[in-house]
Formats: C-alpha cells, sequence, structure tokens
C-alpha cells in the first residue's frame, strides 16, 4: 500500500463507464430513456437540482422565490453562466425551454406539470417569474428540467434537428463525439460555472451484455458498472478486487411491486390481496433475488423520503393466516386437486414480466412457489417490453404484473393512483379507485407547507398498504464498483454521481493522458 | 444465355415485391408499436404525448396507406427514417455494416483457408486417424453454442491470458494510434469474434468438401488419370480438386447474403456495433421502417447470390456448359 | 447399408449418445429424485458435490435434475419441430418433384421467396408476434425450416419417377397419390432423414439462441438454453452453470451430427 503523498485534487485523466444500452437523442426535453439521460445530465443543467442530503437547491437558478401562497415562483438565474459554444445563458433560454415543453407539436414526455403553468414573464436577464394557474408543490421539482439554448434551437425541428447527436448545454462537459452503438466522448468544460471538473474526460462505453461487462472491469476496459447482487456479493471479495476498486451501496428511489387487475373478479376482493400478501416472503425474495441487497417495500415511499411512514409495517409471512382469509373469502378446495376453487374455478392467474429483468423474473418465480404452497397456482409470462406495455398495460389485459417505479424525490403520485387517470397509458392501469385517496391527492399537490404535506403524504402510504392494489415487494440497492484510483466520491441517499465534478486521480495514478 | 439472366433478372422483380408484403404484414402484426418505446413509463410522461408521437410518424394512417408511403419512398431508394431517433435508416445500415462486413469477409477466408485442405485430406485419407479425428473436432466447434465458447475464449484469453482484448472493436485510445498501430489494434480485437464465427463454417464446408471430393475421386476420369501414370499429387490437385470445388462455388454464391447479416449473439457477447444488433432491437422496438430496410436488402442479394452462383457454375462447368444446357438444374 | 452404419464407430457412438438421451428423457424422474422446479434460496450456487452432482443453481435448484428434465424439452423440440418441418417440406417437394411444369415453379418461387428471410432473425421476429413458449418455438421453427428438406425430396423424386417400376405401376392404374407415397417418398427418403437428424441438432442450437434474447422456453420450466442463460448471468460466482448445460447441448448435437453424417455416408457411399 503505497501512501498519498497528493491530498489536494488535480486535473488529468478519463473516466470510462460501462452500459448496457446506447443513447438515442440529447436532445433533452426529448431525452427519456436512461442511457440519454445520464449523457444529458452531464451536458446540460436544469434552474434546480437535488443536493446530497436530498433538498432542493440551485443549479442553474441561484435562488428563489415564493409567493402568493405558491401560485407564484420568480426565479433568480446565475449571471455569467456561458453555454458551451461561449454565448451568454439567460432567461430568454429558460423561457424557450418552456415553449418547447408545452407546444402540442413537440412530443416531449414531460410537459405534464409544465401544463399547469399560466404564464413565463422574463422579467430581466437573470429573472423569471413563473405564475402556475392553481398553487402546484411539484411544480418546484419540475424545473431540475435541463435547459436548452434558445440561440441555437429557435426555429428548428426537435425531432430531426443535429443537435440530437451534437448537443450544447452549460453543464460540467462538453459534447465530443459519439460512435453509434460504441461509445460517446465527452470533454470537461473548463469554464463550468462551479469549477472545472478534475476528470479531463468521460467516456460512455455500450456493452450490451452484463458477464462482458464484469470481465471488462476485470481487465480495467472499464472504470465503472453497476453490479448486480450476485457480483456485488459474490464476485468481488477477492484480494485483487479489494485493491483495484471500490464498492459502493446505497438506496435506490425505486421499489418493484406486483399489482393486481382490479377489474378482475378475482382481485376484486381486499381481503383476497392481503391474503395473499400474507402467503409471500419478501424476505425470501430479497434474500434470493437480490441476495440480501435490498429492504422490504411497504408503499409508494423509500424510508430516506420524507413522505415515508415509518409505522407501516410489513406484514409477516404467515401461509396458514393466508390460507384461513382466503377461505373467509369463499376460496376452499372444494375437490381436494391441491388448488383452491371458488363457485367452480380454480384460483389460477398469469403474471406477466417484462423480459430481460433477472431480478424480476426470479421474484416472479418466488412468489408462484409460495402461492403454490397455498394451492394458488401461478403461470408466469414473458414478454418483451413493447408487448408488454402495448398489449398488456396500456390495454389492461392482464390479471397480474411485476414492475417497478421510479421515483422522484417528489412524492407527488396523481398520476398513478388517483381514480381519473385510468385513461389507455396512463398510470394507474390497476383502475383503483378510492375516493379518500383521491381527495389526499389533491390537496398534496395543492399545500406548501412541508409539515402539512408530511402527514397528507403518510396517510397515503397507510391506506394503500392496507387496500393492497399492488403487493409491495421490496426497494433494491444500487451497487457500483469504482475504479479505486478515483478520489473524491462521498456515497448519499442520492447516489454518488452528484459531486463527479470533484472527484480526481493522483497524478501517478492517472491510466489515459492526452 | 442473356436471355436467360435477362429473364432472371425481371423475376425478382415480383418476388422482391411479394417479400415486402409478407415481411411489412408480419411486423406490423407484433403488438406494439415504435412509439411505445420512447414513453418508458415514467410517471412523469404524458398520455397525449404518445398520441402526438403516432401523428407525426404516419402510424396512426391505415396500414395499406403506410405500406404505399413506404413503397413509393423505396422506389427513389429511400428507405425512410428511424422511428427510435428519426435519422434516415440508410446512415444507421452504413454505420454497421463495415464492421459486419469485414468480420464475415474474415471469416469466410479463415472458413476457407482451413475446411478446403481439411476436406480434400479427409477424403483421400478416408477411414484413417486424420479423418476420424478431425470429424470430431470439427463438430465439437459446431456442436458448441456459440455465446458459450465466445464467454470461454473471452475469459480465458482476456481475462486469465491478458494477451486479447475482452471485447469492443478497437482500444480507447484507438484516434491517437499510428496507422499500423490501428490495423494491429483492430485484428486483436477481431481475432476472437471471428474465430467463433468461423467454427461453424469450418464444420460445415470442410464436411461438404470432403463429401465433394469423395464423389469426384471416385470416378472414371480419375482412375483413367492414374492409369495414365500421372502422379498422386497432380491426380489430386490439378484433376480432382478443381472438380470437387465446383458445389463450394454455389455455396459462396448462396453465402453472399450472409455477408451482411451479423449474429446478434456474437455482437451482444463481444459488443461489436454491427447488423445483427441493429436488426434484432428494431425489431425490439418496432421499428418498422430499419427493419424492412434489412429484409429487403437482404432479399436482394438472397436473389442475386442465387443468380451469380447459378451463372458461376454454368461458366464453371464445362459439362453443362458445352452440353448446351441453358438452364441448370439445381 | 445398415451393415456400413454398424461398421462406422464413430456413427454408432452418435447413436448410443441420442438413445442413452431418450433413455434418460423419458427415465427421469427415476433418475434423480429432485423436483426441477423446487425453490431453495439458502441452498443457492453449490458447488458440485455429492449431494448436489453438478451443483445448484441461482434459486437453489439442483442443476443436475434440471438438466435431465431439460433433455426432455430439447427432444421435444427437435423432434415436432423438425418432424413438422420434414412433413410440410415432404409435401411441398413430393408433389412438386412429381407434377412439375406450373406446380413445381410456384412451390419452389414459394420456397425461394422463405429462403430469402435470414434464418434466426425470421424465426425471431415471429416469435416476437406469437409471443415465446416451448409450443410456439416448436411450429415457428417447424413453419421456416422445411425449405431444405423440400429441395431433396424433389431431387429425389425428379430421378426416381423416370424409374421403370413408376412406369409400370401408372400403366397398372395406380392413383398418383399412391404412387407418390408407397413408391416415391419411401426410397427418395433418405436424404431427408439425414436432413432431420441434423435438424435436430439444429433446433436445439435455435432454441438456445432464443433464450440468449430471452423468447426461448419460459420459466420455470427448464430447457438448456436458459439454464445457459442463467449461467451468464453467474459466470463468476459458479462456473457449474454454465459449464454442465453447455456441454450438454455440445454433447447432444454432436451425436446428431456423428449420427447423421453416417447416415450419409451409408446412403450414399460415392454421390456427391
Amino acid at each position: 500500500m503505497s501512501l498519498e503523498t497528493e491530498l489536494s485534487p488535480v486535473y488529468g485523466d478519463a473516466f470510462v463507464t460501462g452500459q448496457i444500452g446506447d443513447a438515442r437523442t440529447l436532445v433533452p426535453i426529448l431525452a427519456s430513456d436512461s442511457p440519454s439521460s445520464y449523457i444529458v445530465s452531464l451536458v446540460f443543467n436544469g434552474l434546480v437540482k437535488y443536493d446530497k442530503n436530498v433538498e432542493l437547491t440551485g443549479d442553474l437558478a441561484e435562488s428563489w422565490d415564493i409567493e402568493e401562497r405558491g401560485l407564484v415562483i420568480v426565479f433568480h438565474l446565475r449571471k455569467g453562466v456561458k453555454w458551451h459554444d461561449g454565448y451568454p445563458f439567460t432567461a430568454r433560454d429558460v423561457k424557450f425551454t418552456y415553449e418547447c415543453l408545452i407546444d402540442p407539436d413537440i412530443p416531449t414526455p414531460y410537459s405534464g406539470d409544465f401544463r399547469m403553468i399560466k404564464a413565463v414573464e422574463i422579467i430581466d436577464d437573470y429573472t423569471l417569474k413563473v405564475t402556475y394557474k392553481e398553487p402546484f408543490a411539484p411544480g418546484l421539482t419540475s424545473w431540475g428540467m435541463p435547459i436548452m439554448p434558445e440561440h441555437i434551437l429557435k426555429g428548428h425541428n426537435l425531432l430531426t434537428t443535429d443537435f440530437a447527436r451534437n448537443p450544447v448545454g452549460t453543464g460540467p462537459y462538453k459534447f465530443k463525439r459519439w460512435k453509434t452503438g460504441e461509445r460517446i466522448d465527452l470533454v470537461s468544460n473548463h469554464g463550468y460555472f462551479e469549477h472545472r471538473p478534475y476528470i479531463d474526460r468521460y467516456i460512455y462505453r455500450v456493452i450490451p451484455d452484463t458477464a462482458t461487462m464484469f470481465l471488462e472491469l476485470e481487465t480495467f476496459g472499464i472504470d465503472s458498472m453497476s453490479l448486480t447482487p450476485l457480483q456485488y456479493t459474490r464476485q468481488t471479495d477477492t484480494p485483487f478486487f479489494r485493491k483495484r476498486f471500490q464498492k459502493f451501496k446505497y438506496p435506490m428511489f425505486v421499489y418493484t411491486f406486483m399489482a393486481y387487475n382490479l377489474k378482475d373478479k378475482k382481485f376484486k376482493d381486499k381481503t383476497v390481496r392481503r391474503a395473499l400478501n400474507y402467503a409471500v416472503d419478501k424476505n425470501e425474495i430479497i434474500n434470493g433475488a437480490l441476495l440480501g441487497q435490498g429492504r422490504i417495500a411497504t408503499g409508494q415511499f423509500v424510508p430516506e423520503s420524507w413522505a415515508f411512514n415509518p409505522e407501516v409495517k410489513p406484514y409477516p409471512f404467515d401461509p396458514e393466516k393466508a390460507k384461513g382469509m382466503l377461505g373467509e373469502a369463499g376460496w376452499n378446495d372444494s375437490d381436494a386437486d391441491g388448488w383452491l376453487d371458488k363457485n367452480g374455478e380454480k384460483f389460477e392467474f398469469t403474471i406477466i414480466i417484462n423480459q430481460g429483468n433477472d431480478t424480476r423474473r426470479m421474484a416472479a418465480e418466488i412468489i408462484q412457489r409460495r402461492l403454490k404452497d397455498i394451492g394458488v397456482k401461478v403461470n408466469i409470462r414473458v414478454l418483451e417490453w413493447s408487448v408488454f406495455i402495448n398489449e398488456f398495460v396500456n390495454k389492461k389485459r392482464f390479471e397480474a404484473l411485476i414492475m417497478g417505479w421510479g421515483l422522484g424525490r417528489e412524492p407527488d403520485c396523481f398520476d398513478i393512483f388517483h381514480s381519473s387517470k385510468t385513461r389507455t397509458g396512463e398510470f394507474n392501469f390497476i383502475t383503483y379507485s378510492n375516493p379518500e385517496v383521491d381527495r389526499l391527492l389533491v390537496e398534496g399537490r395543492r399545500t406548501f407547507d412541508r409539515s402539512e404535506r408530511k402527514k397528507i403524504y403518510r396517510e397515503i402510504h397507510r391506506i394503500l398498504y392496507e387496500d393492497q392494489p399492488y403487493m409491495f415487494l421490496y426497494i433494491p440497492d444500487a451497487l457500483v464498483a469504482v475504479n479505486s484510483r478515483f478520489q473524491g466520491i462521498e456515497a448519499s441517499p442520492i447516489g454518488i454521481a452528484y459531486n463527479f465534478i470533484d472527484w480526481w486521480v493522483p497524478k501517478d495514478k492517472q491510466r489515459f493522458k492526452y | 444465355m442473356a436471355r436467360y439472366i435477362i429473364r432472371r433478372v425481371l423475376q425478382i422483380i415480383p418476388i422482391l415485391l411479394g417479400i415486402t408484403i409478407i415481411s411489412f404484414a408480419v411486423i406490423h402484426l407484433a403488438p406494439g408499436k415504435p412509439t411505445d418505446l420512447m414513453l418508458q413509463l415514467n410517471p412523469k410522461i404524458e398520455y397525449e404525448a404518445r398520441e402526438k408521437l403516432e401523428r407525426i410518424y404516419g402510424l396512426d394512417k391505415p396500414l395499406y396507406a403506410q405500406y404505399f408511403d413506404w413503397l413509393k419512398k423505396l422506389m427513389r431508394l429511400d428507405f425512410g427514417n428511424s422511428f427510435t431517433d428519426n435519422r434516415p435508416v440508410i446512415d444507421k445500415i452504413f454505420e454497421r455494416l463495415p464492421v459486419t462486413l469485414l468480420i464475415n469477409f474474415l471469416a469466410m477466408a479463415v472458413i476457407l483457408i482451413f475446411s478446403i485442405p481439411i476436406g480434400v485430406k479427409s477424403a483421400v485419407k478416408r477411414g484413417s486417424f486424420f479423418d476420424k479425428v478431425m470429424t470430431v473436432l470439427v463438430f465439437i466447434g459446431f456442436a458448441a453454442p456459440g455465446f458459450w465458447l465466445a464467454l470461454l475464449l473471452m475469459s480465458f484469453f482476456g481475462v486469465r491470458l491478458g494477451i486479447l482484448p475482452v471485447s469492443g472493436i478497437v482500444s480507447l485510445d484507438f484516434e491517437n494510434f499510428t496507422l499500423s498501430h490501428k490495423t494491429v489494434d483492430l485484428l486483436r480485437h477481431l481475432i476472437l469474434p471471428v474465430s467463433v464465427a468461423s467454427i461453424g463454417g469450418v464444420a460445415g464446408i470442410s464436411r461438404y468438401m470432403r463429401q465433394s471430393m469423395l464423389g469426384v475421386i471416385s470416378q472414371d476420369y480419375i482412375r483413367t488419370a492414374r492409369a495414365k501414370g500421372l502422379s498422386e499429387r497432380t491426380v489430386i490437385h490439378k484433376h480432382a480438386l478443381r472438380n470437387a470445388l465446383l458445389p463450394i462455388i454455389t455455396i459462396l454464391g448462396l453465402s453472399i447474403p450472409a455477408l451482411i447479416s451479423g449474429s446478434v449473439i456474437l455482437e451482444t457477447i463481444f459488443g461489436i456495433p454491427g447488423m445483427g444488433r441493429l436488426m434484432v432491437e428494431a425489431v425490439f422496438t418496432r421499428d418498422y421502417n430499419v427493419v424492412m430496410a434489412g429484409l429487403v436488402i437482404s432479399a436482394f442479394l438472397t436473389l442475386a447470390g442465387n443468380l451469380i452462383a447459378d451463372i458461376a457454375y454454368v461458366y464453371a462447368d464445362p459439362r453443362i456448359r458445352y452440353d448446351k444446357i441453358s438452364r441448370p438444374v439445381r | 447399408m445398415t451393415k456400413k452404419l454398424l461398421r462406422n464407430k464413430l456413427t454408432l457412438f452418435g447413436a448410443g449418445i441420442i438413445l442413452l438421451l431418450v433413455l434418460i428423457a423419458v427415465f427421469a424422474p427415476y433418475i434423480t429424485k429432485y423436483d426441477p422446479t423446487c425453490i431453495n434460496i439458502q441452498d443457492a450456487l453449490l458447488r458440485p458435490s455429492l449431494e448436489h452432482p453438478f451443483g445448484t443453481d441461482s434459486l437453489g435448484r439442483d442443476l443436475f435434475t434440471r438438466i435431465i428434465y431439460a433433455s426432455r424439452i430439447a427432444l421435444l423440440i427437435g423432434f415436432v419441430a423438425v418432424g413438422l418441418a420434414a412433413a410440410i417440406g415432404v409435401f411441398f417437394g413430393s408433389v412438386a418433384g412429381y407434377f412439375g411444369g406450373k406446380i413445381d415453379s410456384a412451390i419452389m418461387r414459394f420456397a425461394d421467396v422463405m429462403l430469402c428471410f435470414p434464418a434466426f432473425f425470421l424465426i425471431l421476429a415471429v416469435i416476437a408476434v406469437v409471443g415465446p413458449g416451448i409450443f410456439n418455438i416448436m411450429v415457428v421453427i417447424g413453419l421456416t425450416s422445411w425449405m431444405g428438406m423440400a429441395r431433396l425430396i424433389r431431387a429425389e423424386i425428379l430421378s426416381l419417377k423416370t424409374r421403370d417400376y413408376v412406369l409400370a405401376s401408372r400403366s397398372l392404374g395406380a392413383s398418383n397419390f399412391f404412387i407418390i407415397t408407397k413408391h416415391l417418398i419411401p426410397n427418395g427418403i433418405g436424404p431427408v432423414l439425414v436432413s432431420l437428424i441434423f435438424g435436430v441438432a439444429g433446433a436445439i442450437l435455435t432454441e438456445a439462441g432464443l433464450s440468449f434474447i430471452g423468447l426461448g422456453v419460459q420459466p420455470p420450466d427448464p430447457s438448456w438454453g436458459n439454464i445457459l442463460m442463467e449461467g451468464k448471468a453467474v459466470m463468476g460466482a459458479g462456473w457449474w452453470v454454465i459449464l454442465f448445460p453447455g456441454l450438454a447441448i455440445l454433447i447432444t448435437v454432436l451425436a446428431f451430427n456423428l449420427f447423421g453424417e453416417g447416415l450419409r455416408d451409408a446412403l450414399n457411399p460415392g454421390k456427391s
């Protein structure tokens, strides 16, 4: 072990990350897939962002004032910020981005929150006044949306513009080159308004197979990757690995669940859904599918969220109780064939999952097994994503499915649980309807006071667990390996990438010179 | 001969048309639309976004209208734009084609270099130890599932021995290399994929060669040549081999379409940005224009390849030529 | 012919393995006491031992058992898929070869069209439409691989139909159907049988390929392809999960190929 003689950051080196998918478009408001969003987050900035304590802090906006009980937000923008081509950033860029977002001819997926805005006024080059139609608490978070340059994009068709493959932003890294299907190269922005990033180059390598990716990590072809639970627990404990890599584990703002189609007569009865919850051992799923790298989910909010209700405890694993409850609901094995039945119909259903997710597949198999033990027959169907979404989720042609929600830090879940959001393609595809929850969801959006909102969302959390529209399964941990030469990494509830511009490599350990 | 060729070329057109109709129908039968993938179930994503997108891409028009739109564009050799990122399909294909072609040509070269001698020797020394060993070895290579073999080789040569790169087609600092260094780098990256890709072919072609050679050797004219006192070497190389190679020519012609197709499995494992991944990803994202372009080009090459193979066979096989049979029996 | 078959040691080896495989598939429950779908998280990824000769997989299931049961699926898919292809191919090929003329042209043109599509890609695209699953896979492979066999039987029939016994049969008043099914097909079936044997091997490899994409046999049913895929995910932590199914496929495909080759050698000793 050599002593680090350099204790202060130096510039240089490159960071190579391995990812499965390639980006699609680098126009921020059109980038809806993870790889594209990843690159966009390095090249662009929003008005606000989350800091390591999961609180909103200024990005392109230095500060803001909330006026008139939440109807108006006035943003005071940072001065002296330049686009990568040297042009100055002003409030005009923000207004331009807003106009694109609500433009009916631009198919951006993110317009929802911006439709709640009544008007955006430019007060001066660095001051912007946003007026909402009604007080809208999630609004502030939505301004984390990356801002686009008006001077380049005005008048261009965002769908066909070259900008999608050659973006210009204000962010810490500038776009250099994109070799489709292979890699994307970024270089550091020396004039970045926070400070020049220490790592000079960022290389995003597309490696479509996780087994190959791990081999690349071992041979130093990449510096970082997301580990599967298995890789994290079993393959990275060798002395070689511990010397060369640092591992990080932090909670994700994601949870996996099994959704019931509440229009299906089997699942209409709340008692049945609660019974099934007793019949499945979530710890078994976490140990089996996640190898222990995760926690039980009890609802829409993860423990790191202020909306989380710690008093909602998960049901214990109790198959006997489950059988009893199902018996009360009329499900018994009257023909002694090993399966429960009611009115001559066997209790059988199909869980659909999307292909490509091993963890969900294993979870499904475990659920299948445990429900078999209490006499419920489960079939598993794996579908490609496109078919999964279109045929089954959108058209509601399913009995049960396993999926996950990636949550923002803003707890508003109106789109998922409000009874009005049940049209084709909307997110309440289970047809859940609870008037009390509806009322609370509307309240939660209009209230700005944190302690008030806390009460509202905790109540929602409690009711949802009782109603069991989903069998809430698990919250996986993010597991990341990074080459040990990178200094300055601090894990936090929002991950490790938030302070990427502060990471650095000692001169004698740098691998990439140019 | 010329009339025959013209007749065959004209026949290609209706077949190609039929293929486009079948392809169009089949991929549109698959449930789901390209727009589904743009909206990856992010709760913040809007309901109307999908409809907007469908309108923009013309996906809301009836199928036959969409087909004719596509066909009209094809007449101008315009394959349309990809639904995933709106770039011209032709650009996306030309990005991926060079790598696939390179790998396939190299694989074909490797196959020919190995399988012809192996086949010939196995036939000449039929039943010998060499023949038996080669049979087993060659079949083992063929029987091993491609990606299994790929992973084993990658782990061994890449990780264990560390002498070959694990994946990708060039190193990270490729741009800064000299030309000769670049060539070496590229070849080093291609050794494993080409090896795995050619194993099956070596098996197939060497067996075919052996078969063909056996057939030729037993012919009368070979016995005549031997009786004339010609050396065994001349008999084999000059007379037998030339005739035994004829079917291989047919195979080469039939392999033309395969030159543009990449194995999605190998490309995924080795991280090669080739045609295989492009096409399979297009199927999964319902990127109709890319899929149709791939199928049309592949079909065209198949038909062209067949025609070339037939013509080449006629020229190579004097029996057919001199017997004035204008249409070789396939 | 049979004598020649028996003489070749490699062919016998191939046939022997195939026989062994069929026996294993049929008697699977007697060979192993474990349930192939029984999940036991605490036993996940155990090394091979006396208890578990091939180790366990990531859900604690005995790997040896899963591989044995998977042989059933492999043989099922192989024989049914290829059987279907053979049925279709023999039908089309014999009709085309016997009747000739426009019918022949039409059928062969149709086969040409089918051959224009890259094989694996076509299978993949159709599975994307109809969905994965053992039944669908068998049918799709069958529907897309008949062309080769059609060509083979057609070639045989073209040469056989001018033989004396056929002419004699016809002059005695035999119907076309009778001639085709009683004389031509049985005598011309040789190459098709060879193709069939190779086809089974191919179907097994195709299923492995489909499993790689995730469109193969679905959980919890074990197939060598999907076990191999699982093995890929746990490669560094459990070499047995990837080694054994790979070997199973290798040995099986090898056996079928050796047997097929031997059959071909025996059927036409000198013809190319």
